[in-house]
């Protein structure tokens, strides 16, 4: 695996640039609750700026709900509660003031199963990003075609943007819900397992797309999937959760995670012997 | 060398078992049985009917007046329902479209705005609205909501008396259509928005999601996935309540003077319709006008079954493309 250029710099952005210079996502001493349940507890991170970020650890270790917190999406679970902060290029995105709407535009998501809208067309799909947050943007047809061939889709639905969504294979339903988040134009996006429902030859497919999209975009993906992960990642984060709430174990380097991680746990779950 | 031939498919023989078998048997019988008890109750009404169809013809439908002979032949019997399902229709469309975007409304807001100690309760108070009988609405629209209805029912033909429905004959108000509309459409209200809460609480979680993911706004969301993905469910309740409306008897016995004239102007004091004529009328019937009371079951019941089989086509045929 490649260690040049984006990696080793984002590295030491992870081991310490100061926050207020700092040009990406981070999170603060995050927490998060659903009622009574602390689910999450006390997770500081970097995601630098143009880099995949892999979040692994087994089920229950509160990836899925530190991925909803990066875009505010937790708060929409009843009882849902969050301490700490998450900063966007420093600013803190729950501040009193900001429309959490308008974060998402800039920190979209892709879920773990393809969920094209069912009454729209390819091409209403991916626009339907520019609709919903009432973008004034000129040239539907250049979005379509640039948001399709980013997400790897391009050739295979050129001749049928009229059709409907659903009738995709699983796979490229999945790159079209990717080339749907990418039309609004996000600086991050995140992703929750988003080849748990695929078959290989799909997972490969869109792990190529993640790695395009890094060369503009930070792209965090939850993934249950270690090679996944050491395919994708330019830096891994190892959760795990003792029957308490979830916790960052380590963060670092995707190749130090998976040959010479620093916590013994880390080791024990990259190589198969628990989780 | 071997020939391939297509071989021809083989017969696949399915063995049910004895406890699959008295299951399968039990659920049957259910299913025929209000198959039957329909059929034969449709067929009842005809028979029953079938003399009054066969003396007035297409005249029993198209015709205004209901009129008792002397039995002496000084004057003739003459039954015709025309009047009470041009009251029938009108007074449940009114009914619909009142209560069609109070329920819309108040599921949206029930699913995605109420907060969940307000949520609770109502949910729970509008399934126990969905059952009160309909004589308790009959009796709160005469002795409270006249009031209220007569004057919005005077603005309506001061500014709008220049529509012909809007337009009234005699400055009188009450025991109107549009009232008895009124009424009947907080009848429906509590089930079309119980069924279209059903409906819209089915919207699938992670298409919601999407639209806030791509910064859509909760009206975004609710307007580019939720309505669209309940559409056809929705549909079904409004018909539902239709349904209900069409058939409502007891709430239209109390709030309409039974008057055998085509009346397409809401806001005059007359109307009727043909559930309510039959229990007015039933009590003190001769024998062929029984029949004719029957025969104009008959009709009723033609007229629900007709609305729930468009209700049937419309939801199927606006069911999202998956």
């Amino acid at each position: 695996m490649s260690t040049s250029g984006p990696a080793t710099t984002a590295m030491s952005a992870v081991v310490g640039a100061e926050a207020n210079t700092f040009t990406g996502l981070e999170t603060c001493g995050a927490h998060a609750w659903f009622g009574k349940h602390h689910a999450l507890s006390d997770v500081s991170l970097k995601f630098p700026s143009r880099t995949v970020t892999g979040l692994i650890g087994p089920s229950g270790c509160g990836k899925s709900t530190f991925i909803r917190l990066l875009n505010r999406m937790h708060e929409f679970i009843p009882g849902a509660a969050m301490a700490g902060e998450v900063l966007h290029n420093g600013s803190d995105i729950y501040a009193p003031s900001v429309d959490a709407a308008v974060v998402r535009l800039k920190i979209g998501m892709v879920f773990q199963k393809p969920n094209p809208f069912p009454a729209m067309t390819i091409r209403e799909n991916v626009l339907s990003g520019i609709k919903l947050a009432h973008l004034k943007k000129p040239n539907h047809d250049d979005i379509v075609e640039g948001c399709l061939t980013r997400a790897g889709l391009w050739k295979e639905v050129k001749d049928r943007l009229g059709a409907s969504g659903g009738s995709l294979s699983g796979g490229q339903q999945q790159r079209l819900c990717i080339a749907r988040s990418l039309a609004v134009e996000p600086e991050v996006l995140l992703m929750d397992e988003p080849c748990s429902a695929l078959d290989p030859g799909s997972t490969l497919r869109i792990e190529e797309t993640i790695k395009e999209l890094a060369e503009k975009i930070t792209v965090i993906i939850v993934t249950h999937n270690m090679q996944q992960a050491s395919r994708v990642s330019d830096f891994c984060a190892f959760f795990l959760t003792d029957g308490g709430p979830g916790y960052l174990v380590e963060a670092d380097a995707t190749r130090k995670i998976f040959t010479n991680p620093s916590d013994s746990r880390t080791a024990d779950y990259v190589q198969g012997k628990f989780g | 060398m071997t020939t391939a031939t297509t071989p021809t498919p083989r017969e696949m023989t399915v063995i049910y078992n004895r406890e699959d078998k008295i299951f399968r048997g039990i659920v049957t019988g259910g299913a025929l049985t209000s198959l039957v008890v329909l059929g034969l109750i449709g067929l009842f009404l005809f028979l029953r009917g079938a003399q009054v169809f066969n003396d007035k013809g297409i005249s029993f439908i198209t015709g205004v007046n209901w009129t008792a002979g002397t039995g002496d032949g000084a004057i003739l019997d003459d039954f015709s329902i025309g009047a009470m399902l041009v009251g029938t229709i009108v007074v449940s469309l009114i009914a619909l479209v009142f209560a069609f975007p109070l329920a819309i409304g108040g599921a949206l807001y029930l699913e995605f705005y109420a907060p969940t100690r307000v949520k609770k309760p109502l949910v729970t108070l509008l399934d126990l609205a969905a059952s009160i009988p309909s004589l308790i609405f009959g009796l709160w629209g005469i002795e409270i909501f006249t009031r209220f209805g007569e004057r919005w029912a005077i603005l309506l033909s001061k500014w709008l008396g220049w529509i012909p429905i809007f337009n009234v004959q005699f400055e009188n108000f009450g025991r109107s259509p549009f009232i008895a509309g009124c009424v009947l459409a907080s009848l429906i209200v509590p089930i079309t928005t119980s069924v279209a809460r059903e409906v819209y609480s089915r919207t699938p979680r992670d298409l919601v999601d999407t639209c806030y993911a791509l910064g859509g706004t909760k009206w975004g969301a609710i307007r580019s996935v939720v309505v669209p993905y309940g559409k056809s469910g929705v549909i079904g309740g409004a018909m539902l309540g239709l349904g209900r409306a069409l058939g409502e008897t007891v709430a239209v016995y109390l709030l309409l003077n039974l008057v055998f004239r085509y009346n397409f102007r809401i806001l005059e004091s007359e109307g009727g319709n043909v559930a309510s004529l039959i229990a007015t009328k039933f009590g003190e019937a001769t024998e062929y006008e029984i029949k004719a009371l029957v025969a104009a079951g008959f009709v009723l019941f033609l007229l629900t079954l007709v609305v729930n089989m468009t209700a049937t086509t419309i939801v199927q045929r606006s069911t999202p493309r998956a």
